[in-house]
């Protein structure tokens, strides 16, 4: 038996009847890892000592007797842009190259009290912009289905590695689609949470009014479990709401899905529209009821998120300025610390947005610029509003196309931007989104986009679980 | 197109060195990045009220500010910053 392609509750009942130790587990994804990484390279670190220590401490706690929970002994990967304590967390980036993490974030505090095992932190795009992991200073993850591809990002070495079955499950984080996007590349479940239903506590700011954690996983009901065990409320988030996620069983029979036109417009390619489209029409047969609605203010979301993300880029790197942490150049005073550490520490994405948010909020620009686009925002809030006024959840699109070549996109900002086309619009709007795998263009996978009103995770959750096995 | 002044002075806004090659493809790309942003120009107004209003923030989201002491986290926060001395983060002359 190939322990590594175990979902975590199949694994998990395999430790609760001791078929397999957790120590057992852990080595298998290891030597996956040993094997396959050197490739695909979703990994910048991994904590082989780490990992087994975890792993022998949920075995003694089996083999006590004690009831342990569904993530016990379970090994998963982290992002490299959340915080994991002793570890390095690099964000991708030459300015935090050296940087160990002093705490634990609330998401793996709470992962560790169910005794979970981290092997390793996972490749992102620099600071988490990107969508591609080609803007990782330290090297591009490859697609797993094809290893010519790019992985997907920024999340993207979360998404490979639990494709290529180096994970069990992993975390990740999504601020414009991060979460969803690799998650449709990579044939995996991703689930992008409500703002505000998982602490970012720990997890290093990229946009603050749009960053969110979630889960990467082999199956919906994986992600489910991952879900139930790291949201809630936390005190040193103060977004982070009073919310308890309940699982619970709601049918596609008599469910109203909506359609936006908008997302099936130009630009979408043709294979993937029919893979979608024929996911849709599998709801219908199951008793769905598909109504088409309209968000006209779609074709605003790019801009908007680019100057709202940008602008919060350009306050929240800041803080990298060569005293508090990762590198330092030395100058002759403070202004030369910041110019030369930020200079060269930072790369070309960051210092791009950083120079975009600069512009976008200086005197005599802010108001052509980040007014109108938080004005743009609420009319982007409103279209959903009024949508989920006639429908219970929404059918769309992950990306406009499968994983595209290594380099395809790398030298032009504007056609990379263009790849979050459709998991923008809902994330300026707050609400959860989920990735399911529902077909390929040749070896590519495509993933369906469920998007749902505010903390209706558990309805998307349990929708797609119904596709998912019929 | 953004000229180079106009890049060099949000540079030195954001505490940016920029080489001359990186402020040449900074304006290139800006200008392009910014072209699309004109197309929020287009975007009706906002007309408040029609569909709800956005969640309020309120002060039921806050915690206390309240000093919370922790010396072995200050410690190790102060172990990762690049220059230290007893228990505190140096930091070049100001004045």
């Amino acid at each position: 038996m190939d322990l590594t392609q175990l979902t975590i509750r199949e694994a998990h009942e395999g430790l609760k009847t001791r078929k397999f130790s957790s120590k057992e587990l852990t080595l298998a994804y290891l030597a996956n890892i040993k094997k396959l990484d050197k490739e695909i390279h979703a990994y910048l670190s991994i904590d082989e000592n780490g990992a087994l220590a975890q792993a022998i401490r949920a075995d003694e706690k089996i083999n006590s007797g004690t009831e342990i929970s569904m993530l016990c002994g379970i090994p998963c990967a982290i992002k490299d842009a959340i915080l994991v304590e002793g570890l390095k967390c690099t964000a991708g980036s030459k300015i935090l190259e050296n940087y160990v993490a002093p705490y634990d974030a609330t998401v793996i505090k709470r992962l560790k009290e169910q005794g979970a095992v981290i092997l390793g932190k996972t490749n992102t795009d620099e600071f988490t912009m990107g969508s591609s992991t080609e803007n990782s200073a330290f090297g591009v993850t490859k697609n797993p289905h094809d290893l010519t591809r790019v992985s997907g990002g920024s999340s993207g070495g979360s998404a490979a590695a639990v494709a290529a079955n180096m994970a069990c499950y992993a975390l990740g984080s999504d601020t414009g689609g991060s979460i969803r996007q690799p998650a449709s590349f990579c044939g995996v479940v991703g689930l992008c949470p409500t703002y505000g239903s998982v602490s970012r506590y720990g997890l290093i700011a990229h946009a603050s009014s749009l960053d969110q954690i979630g889960p990467f996983a082999k199956t919906v009901e994986d992600a489910e479990i991952v879900m139930k065990a790291i949201s809630g409320k936390d005190k040193m988030d103060a977004t982070s709401t009073d919310y308890k996620f309940q699982v619970t069983s709601s049918k596609l029979q008599g469910l109203r899905i909506g359609v936006p036109k908008e997302y099936f417009a130009k630009g979408l390619d043709k294979d993937v529209e029919k893979i979608i489209r024929d996911a849709i029409a599998k709801a219908e047969k199951q008793g769905a009821k598909i109504i088409n609605v309209s968000l006209p203010s779609s074709d605003y979301a790019l801009a908007c998120y680019y100057i709202i993300g940008a602008s919060e880029i350009s306050a929240n790197l800041a803080r990298f300025d060569g005293i508090k942490y990762g590198l330092s150049e030395a100058s002759e005073d403070l202004l030369g610390v910041y110019l030369k550490s930020r200079g060269h520490g930072l790369g070309a994405e960051p210092k791009r947005r950083i120079i975009i948010g600069t512009y976008c909020l200086s005197s005599g620009y802010y108001d052509a610029y980040y007014n109108k686009a938080q004005e743009v925002r609420e009319l982007i809030r409103q279209d959903f509003a009024k949508a989920f006024k006639k429908v219970d959840l929404l059918f769309c699109p992950v990306s406009p196309f499968p994983a595209f070549k290594i380099g395809e996109k790398a030298d032009d900002p504007m056609t990379m931007y263009l790849a979050d086309i459709y998991t923008i619009s809902s994330k300026l709007a707050g609400l959860p989104g989920l990735s399911l795998p529902v077909g390929k263009v040749g070896k590519l996978p495509v993933g369906l986009q469920i998007i749902g009103d505010h903390f209706q995770e558990n309805r998307i959750l349990a929708c797609a679980k119904q596709l998912e096995n019929n | 197109m953004i000229s180079k002044e106009e890049v060099e002075r949000l540079a030195k806004l954001a505490r940016l060195e920029l080489t001359g090659q990186e402020v040449e493809k900074m304006q290139k790309d800006l200008s392009a990045i910014l072209d699309y942003f004109n197309l929020l120009k287009k975007a009706p107004p906002l007309r408040r009220g029609s569909a709800g209003q956005a969640p309020k923030i309120t002060s039921g989201n806050l915690r206390k500010d309240e000093v919370a002491s922790n010396n072995d986290l200050s410690e190790k926060i102060i172990t990762a910053a690049p220059d230290k001395k007893e228990g505190y983060i140096k930091v070049k002359t100001i004045l």
